[in-house]
């Protein structure tokens, strides 16, 4: 055993309300300025949705992260030792700067310096690369909220596993569903980018698993662009450097939350610590892809065995570090209730950013005319003055679940490799919490099917009471659980304290070496 | 023209040697941030195929049979001994010549053509592009009309390079050569002369070492073993991420 703290994610995807917040305080923060206009840390995206850039997640395209070859050892798709150093003066799959879009900004000035015409003056929109005039063909967020659309949602690489009358149904315009999903680098435990990278710039903190480019030692080999699955590792064509979210690491050194989350309006956002065996990295990493989400869940350690705790001090981590992973939200959405799910755990890369996955997308609207469920509504159901059903539950208790209107088959290729039970059993947890809450705050709902609800989706009342303090009333301090940083070892992070120990006042001049 | 050829063929190349070594080095230790391949695939990703990668392995080849002729000057003589093998070589050589060549001038027509790469341009990296597609057109003239390049090199220029290097300049034999191959040695030293004021420095950071290093890296603070070790308490290792 090989315990290490990671410092986790989970994002509550019912909560996200796509406002875009999250994105522009990253983007106020560490992207506003040349060479990186167009990298968005932070982005959030509709899904059934191209994403940015666009279609990332087709690694037909893009071969980014793991795959498992014949003799069951893991490679890099698209980068590695042999690939990477043959194709490094012309990297055949890396996305340029249209994949994303070309930043530009609008000659405003014109606006006011403009002589006097007949016509308005107009702000025209400049490249921000070559300060010329463009036609702006791509923007941040170009496909927010336009679901259903040919270019966008129907291009959506999570499509290709569904039947063509899935995806009719599912675009529909009366049975239209999307999502939001925010997306940050996923600080990985089996990061690809790390291992593409010829240089050996990109390494993971031992402390608290920050994954980060040392830009002193980049070189421009552009490998990670590739190899990250998630592209979240970005060009900076000005400096000819490659840049990544840093998890906001001088902001939680500091004990702050990482701007992103601090400023998420919906408070979809938890950070907290985890505590893992990196003994099983590699075979968790490399094991069947039906395996691949419950192998990563296994790694995550109880934080109050005895065992685990004496495993991790041996590593170094702090007390205040396991006491932190022992009150994380994380571990208590990703293990204790078994929430939250990785995206796309088939890159194999193992991403610590977990996802709750969305219960309304699923669960709204049914219609009166064409469900079987909505004869078996509730009395409580909420019927809307045009006949459409807005409930948690019908007669049949997971009724909305298995005739969900938003197909789990899709939500399965984003969270679980393609198993919809897995899907299935978080949403069954989420509603079963709503069945119960409503029993105790409304009280039109019978005890006895509250409580089978409740067992059915195997969770205890306690649990679900938990569950719904967590994730609607939870103040800051309780969604955000940053380990200390401990400044009295800080400093080792920058200087050698050896330097300064065994040394005067503002130390030796001349290194104090024994003879000439 | 004996001055013309004391400083092209022994002061300039002690010269170039000089600012190399030390302007690399200082450069290394003083901006390692600048220290970069520059890639503009970003920017531009279609064309850089046809023009880079002919050119990179080509000059790739061409260096490797340079450095061979200078380090083991027997061995090519041997090997060119027998005229098929001796053809082998010198068409071997010329084709990787042309490749190079077709790619430097991919290269350059891409880097005037299209607006976003001149904004990235740097009068050094044009500078750069000019020079290296004179030493490509002077090499190809050589080879074309002073034959069997790779003999002549290994005998003549072999034991000149030597002198150069043991600090006992010998240049009688390579002040008689034609002003091309004159052209092109200057060339040569130029390049070298430049490499710590240019983007060349990326291939002194070749990541040969990703070859033997494992995949992942993890980097801690300070090191949780020898940390712990009491027999170092003063010898704990430099942490090394900065």
């Amino acid at each position: 055993m090989d315990i290490r703290a990671q410092v986790s994610m989970t994002f509550h995807l019912d909560k996200c309300i796509g406002c875009h917040t999250c994105s522009i305080a990253c983007k106020n923060i560490w992207t506003d300025r040349k060479g990186v206009e167009y990298q968005w840390w932070n982005n959030v995206e509709t899904k059934p949705g191209t994403g940015y850039p666009r279609k990332w997640e087709n690694q037909d395209i893009y071969r980014g992260g793991w795959q498992k070859n014949g003799s069951g050892e893991i490679n890099l798709r698209g980068a590695g030792k042999k690939r990477g150093l043959l194709n490094i003066f012309h990297n055949p799959h890396m996305p340029v700067i249209d994949d994303y879009y070309e930043p530009f900004t609008y000659k405003y000035l014109d606006l006011i310096e403009s002589p006097a015409m007949d016509d308005q003056p107009t702000a025209r929109p400049v490249s921000l690369i070559t300060g010329k005039p463009i036609d702006i063909k791509m923007g941040p967020n170009w496909d927010d909220d336009l679901s259903g659309t040919p270019d966008y949602a129907r291009k959506d690489p999570n499509l290709a596993d569904l039947s063509a009358a899935e995806q009719e149904a599912m675009f529909q315009l009366e049975r239209m569903a999307f999502f939001y999903l925010p997306r940050i680098c996923n600080h990985c435990l089996n990061p690809a980018c790390v291992a593409s990278c010829p240089s050996g710039a990109i390494y993971k903190r031992g402390e608290d698993g920050v994954v980060l480019i040392n830009q002193q030692v980049c070189r421009a080999w552009r490998m990670c662009v590739t190899a990250c699955p998630y592209k979240k590792s970005y060009y900076n064509w000005h400096t000819g450097k490659s840049e990544k979210c840093i998890l906001c690491y001088p902001r939680l050194e500091a004990g702050h939350a990482p701007a992103c989350m601090h400023s998420c309006v919906g408070r979809i956002r938890y950070l907290g610590v985890l505590l893992y065996d990196a003994d099983q990295i590699q075979d968790s990493a490399s094991d069947d892809e039906s395996q691949l989400v419950d192998r990563q869940l296994n790694m995550i350690m109880d934080p109050f065995d005895p065992e685990v705790i004496r495993s991790a001090q041996a590593n170094g981590v702090s007390d205040s570090t396991i006491k932190a992973a022992q009150q994380s939200p994380t571990y208590k959405f990703v293990k204790e209730w078994g929430l939250a799910l990785p995206l796309h755990p088939e890159f194999r890369t193992l991403p610590m950013l977990f996802y709750v996955p969305p219960l309304l997308p699923v669960m709204a609207s049914l219609s009166e005319k064409n469900t079987e469920q909505a004869d078996k509504a509730d009395p409580i159901a909420k019927i809307w003055s045009d006949k459409w059903l807005y409930d948690t539950s019908t007669e049949e208790l997971w009724g909305t679940i298995d005739q969900a209107r938003f197909p789990l088959k899709y939500m399965a290729s984003m969270f679980t490799a393609g198993d919809e039970g897995k899907v299935k059993t978080v949403l069954k947890k989420l509603m079963a919490v709503r069945i119960h809450r409503r029993r105790v705050t409304v009280g039109d709902i019978d005890d006895n099917k509250a409580e089978t609800a409740l067992k059915e989706a195997g969770i205890t009342a306690e649990m679900a009471d938990d569950i719904y303090k967590l994730t609607s009333l939870a103040k800051f301090n309780e969604r955000f659980v940053i380990p200390a940083a401990h400044r009295e070892q800080a400093i080792e992070m920058l200087d050698f304290a050896g330097d300064t120990k065994g040394s005067v006042g503002f130390g030796f001049t001349e290194k104090p070496t024994r003879g000439i | 023209m004996n001055s013309l050829d004391n400083f092209i063929l022994i002061g300039f190349p002690y010269a170039a040697l000089c600012v190399f070594l030390i302007g690399s080095i200082w450069r290394y230790r003083s901006t390692k941030f600048k220290f970069s391949s520059l890639s503009s695939q970003f920017l531009e990703g279609k064309e850089l195929f046809w023009g880079s990668v002919p050119f990179h392995w080509g000059l790739l080849a061409l260096f490797v049979g340079h450095m061979s002729a200078f380090l083991i000057p027997r061995g090519v003589l041997a090997w060119n001994s027998h005229p098929a093998r001796l053809l082998v070589i010198e068409i071997g050589a010329f084709i990787f010549a042309i490749a190079v060549l077709v790619g430097l001038i991919n290269l350059i027509i891409r880097r005037l053509s299209s607006d976003r790469l001149r904004v990235v341009s740097t009068k050094m990296d044009y500078a750069i592009l000019g020079l290296l597609l004179l030493q490509v057109i002077t090499g190809l003239w050589i080879a074309y009309n002073f034959r069997w390049g790779s003999s002549w090199f290994a005998t003549v220029l072999t034991p000149y390079l030597w002198s150069l290097l043991t600090i006992q300049p010998d240049i009688l034999a390579v002040s008689a050569l034609p002003w091309t191959i004159k052209l092109h040695i200057f060339g040569a030293y130029l390049i070298v002369f430049l490499i710590p004021f240019s983007r060349l420095v990326h291939f002194l950071v070749v990541p040969i070492h990703y070859i033997w290093r494992p995949y992942q890296r993890v980097i801690w603070s300070w090191s949780r073993t020898d940390v712990r070790n009491p027999k170092s308490p003063w010898s704990i290792k430099r942490p090394r991420n900065n």
